[in-house]
C-alpha cells in the first residue's frame, strides 16, 4: 500500500525539438510519508506532481495508488495549486462544500458538510466562511484549498508549490498548519509537495527528491530527512543535520544550475 | 407641453430590465460591489465634498469639447447656409421631444415611437444573436472540433458588411422591417461567438483541473467554472454587438427607406423633404440613445467581472 512511480517518461513536442521532462522516474511514497519534490525550473517537478495527479497523459510507465492504476484525476488524490484555484464567485465555504459534494457524492449532502465545516474549521477560516476569495488575504484562500483538498479524505494530498506565492510570516504559518492536519486533523497518509525551497523542504518532509535538468537522469538523488516530528522551526536550523542535508541539496542544486552553464 | 425627459423613462426601464434579465444567477450570493460611475448618478454612498469636485470638473471639461464642436458647426453653417446651424436644430430638437409620440397615419409618427421601432429591431435582431451565438462561441471555445468546422467559415463572413445581408433577408421575407431585424442578428452574431470562445477557451488551466480533480459533473462545471469564467468575455461581446448593431440599424433603415418606420427612414426622409434641421436633430438622438445603450453593458461588466484577488 503506497504511491509508486514507475519508470515514468513524459515529452512535450516543440516546434524544433522534443523536449523530454521525464526520464524514466522511479519514485515510491509509504503511507505516514511527506516526499518533497525539489529542484530548478524546468526539471519536471510540477509535470510528474500533475502525472501522479492523472492531469498529465504519460509517454511510458505506469502510476499506482494503493495497487490501483491512476488514470485520470481524482479526489483520492487530492491537489493544492500555488494560484490557490478557488471558484472566485463562491465563498471560502461553498468553495469547500461544492468540491465535496462532487468528490463525494456517495456520502450525502449531510456528511459533505460536515467535512466542509470541520477542515474550514481546522484551517481557522469558520468566522470568514462566507467571505469570497477576492475579499481575503492569499494566506486565507491558501488555506481554503489546503482544507478543500483534505475535506475529501484524498488517500494522497498533491500540493504544487502551495506555499511559493505568500509572504514568509504566512509562509511559516501554513507549513506548521499542513503538518498539523496532515498528522492529527486528517486520514490522509501520502503527501508529496513540489517547492522551490531548500529549508522548506528539509522541515518539511521525509525524504527530499532532487530532480535535475536533461540530459542527466530525472532524478539526481533522494536525500533521507532523519529529524524527529515535531520539528520546531527555529531550533530545527541549529540541528547538524538540518546543516548537512542543506549543504548537500545546495551542492546538488548548484551543480545543476542550468542558468551558471549559460552565463559560462 | 415641453417634457424633454419624456425620451428618457423608456431608457430608465431598459437599463433596470435587463441586468436581471441576462444575469440570473451570475451572482448566486447578491455580492455586487458596483464602481461608483460618476455619470450614472447612483452613488452608493453620500458624496464627499473631494467628489463632488472630481465629477464637477469632469463635466466643466466634457462641456469643453462640446462647446468646441458646436462652435465648429457654427462657422461651418454660416459658410454652408444650406447646413442647419445649432440654434435652429436645438429648436427643432425641442420640438421633437415636445411631442414624441404622436401618430398620425403610418408614415408620420413621433421621434419617439420611430426611434422605438429601431430599438425594437435591435433588440430582436441582438437577443436572436445571443440565443445563437452564445451557445455556439462555448461550444467554440471548448472544443476543438468546434473550433475547426466554424472558425473558418467564421473568418470568411464576418469581414462582409452586415448591410449586404439585407438583399438576401429581403429576398427570403419580402418585408424591410423583418429583414432589418435578421441583418443585426449577422451584425451581433460574430462579436458574440468570438468574444464568447475566446472566454471559454481562457479558463485558467488550475481551475479546470480543479474541476476534474474533485470531479465536477457537467451542471457544476458549468455553473461554477465555465459560465462564470466566461461571462465577462459574453458582456465584452454585446457590449461590441451592440454598438455595431445601433450603427447598422440606422444604414438599414436608410437603406430600405420608403414607408419605414425606423429612426434610420426618418433621418433619409428628412433629408429628401430637406428638413435639415430635423435631421440633424434625429442624429444627435441616435448618439445619445447609443451612448446610453452602451451604459447598460458598460455597467453590466462591471457586475460580471471577476474581482482580482487581494494578493
Amino acid at each position: 500500500m503506497a504511491l509508486i512511480v514507475d519508470g515514468i517518461w513524459k515529452t512535450f513536442p516543440h516546434r524544433s525539438h522534443t523536449q523530454t521532462v521525464l526520464r524514466g522516474v522511479d519514485m515510491e511514497v509509504q503511507p505516514g510519508e511527506l516526499v518533497a519534490l525539489i529542484g530548478h525550473s524546468g526539471c519536471g517537478k510540477s509535470t510528474l506532481l500533475k502525472a501522479i495527479g492523472g492531469l498529465l497523459p504519460t509517454d511510458g510507465g505506469t502510476i499506482t495508488l494503493d495497487d490501483v492504476l491512476i488514470d485520470g484525476a481524482g479526489p483520492d488524490r487530492a491537489m493544492v495549486f500555488q494560484s490557490y484555484s478557488l471558484l472566485p464567485r463562491l465563498s471560502l465555504l461553498n468553495n469547500v462544500r461544492f468540491a465535496v459534494r462532487a468528490a463525494r457524492p456517495a456520502w450525502g449532502t449531510a456528511v459533505a458538510d460536515a467535512a466542509a465545516e470541520r477542515y474550514l474549521t481546522a484551517v481557522g477560516l469558520w468566522e470568514h466562511k462566507d467571505k469570497r476569495p477576492a475579499h481575503v488575504s492569499g494566506g486565507m484562500q491558501q488555506r481554503t484549498a489546503v482544507a478543500r483538498a483534505f475535506a475529501v479524505e484524498p488517500r494522497a494530498l498533491l500540493l504544487d508549490e502551495p506555499f511559493g506565492a505568500l509572504d514568509a510570516l504566512t509562509r511559516a504559518r501554513l507549513q506548521t498548519q499542513l503538518i498539523d492536519l496532515w498528522q492529527s486533523e486528517s486520514d490522509t497518509e501520502i503527501v508529496v509537495m513540489v517547492t522551490h525551497g531548500i529549508d522548506e523542504a528539509i522541515l518539511l518532509s521525509d525524504r527530499i527528491v532532487v530532480m535535475g535538468n536533461a540530459p542527466g537522469p530525472s532524478i539526481v538523488d533522494v536525500i533521507p530527512v532523519d529529524l524527529p516530528r515535531p520539528r520546531d522551526r527555529v531550533s530545527v536550523l541549529d540541528d547538524p543535520h538540518f546543516r548537512e542535508v542543506q549543504a548537500r541539496l545546495l551542492d546538488l542544486l548548484m551543480r545543476d544550475d542550468p542558468s551558471e552553464d549559460e552565463a559560462a | 407641453m415641453n417634457d424633454r425627459l419624456a425620451t428618457l423613462p423608456a431608457a430608465d426601464q431598459i437599463d433596470e430590465k435587463l441586468p436581471t434579465l441576462t444575469l440570473g444567477r451570475a451572482t448566486p450570493d447578491g455580492h455586487n460591489h458596483p464602481v461608483p460611475d460618476p455619470s450614472s448618478g447612483a452613488l452608493p454612498s453620500p458624496p464627499s465634498a473631494s467628489r463632488l469636485r472630481r465629477i464637477g470638473a469632469a463635466l466643466g471639461w466634457a462641456l469643453v469639447g462640446f462647446a468646441s464642436l458646436v462652435a465648429l458647426w457654427q462657422l461651418g453653417a454660416a459658410r454652408v447656409p444650406a447646413l442647419p446651424s445649432p440654434s435652429e436644430t436645438f429648436t427643432k430638437l425641442q420640438e421633437l421631444l415636445g411631442e414624441p409620440f404622436y401618430s398620425r397615419g403610418p408614415n408620420d409618427k413621433g421621434i419617439a415611437l420611430r426611434m422605438g421601432a429601431s430599438l425594437q429591431r435591435v433588440f430582436y435582431g441582438f437577443g436572436l444573436a445571443m440565443v445563437v451565438g452564445v451557445p455556439l462561441g462555448f461550444a467554440i471555445g471548448a472544443s476543438k472540433r468546434a473550433w475547426q468546422v466554424f472558425n473558418p467559415l467564421i473568418q470568411v463572413l464576418r469581414p462582409v458588411s452586415p448591410l449586404a445581408w439585407f438583399p438576401i433577408w429581403l429576398v427570403i421575407f419580402e418585408d424591410a422591417g423583418r429583414a432589418a431585424v435578421w441583418v443585426i442578428f449577422i451584425t451581433s452574431l460574430w462579436p458574440t461567438v468570438l468574444n464568447t470562445a475566446a472566454g471559454a477557451a481562457a479558463i485558467p488551466s488550475d481551475q479546470r483541473a480543479v474541476a476534474r480533480v474533485f470531479r465536477f459533473g457537467r451542471v457544476a462545471y458549468l455553473r461554477h467554472v465555465l459560465v462564470p469564467n466566461t461571462l465577462p468575455a459574453i458582456v465584452t461581446g454585446m457590449r461590441v454587438s451592440m454598438g455595431i448593431a445601433w450603427m447598422v440599424i440606422v444604414a438599414v433603415e436608410m437603406l430600405a427607406s420608403g414607408g419605414g418606420t425606423g429612426i434610420g427612414s426618418y433621418v433619409w426622409e428628412q433629408y429628401n423633404a430637406l428638413n435639415l434641421a430635423a435631421m440633424v436633430a434625429a442624429i444627435v438622438l441616435i448618439g445619445v440613445t447609443g451612448y446610453l445603450l452602451d451604459l447598460i453593458f458598460l455597467r453590466l461588466g462591471r457586475v460580471v467581472a471577476i474581482e482580482e484577488p487581494v494578493a
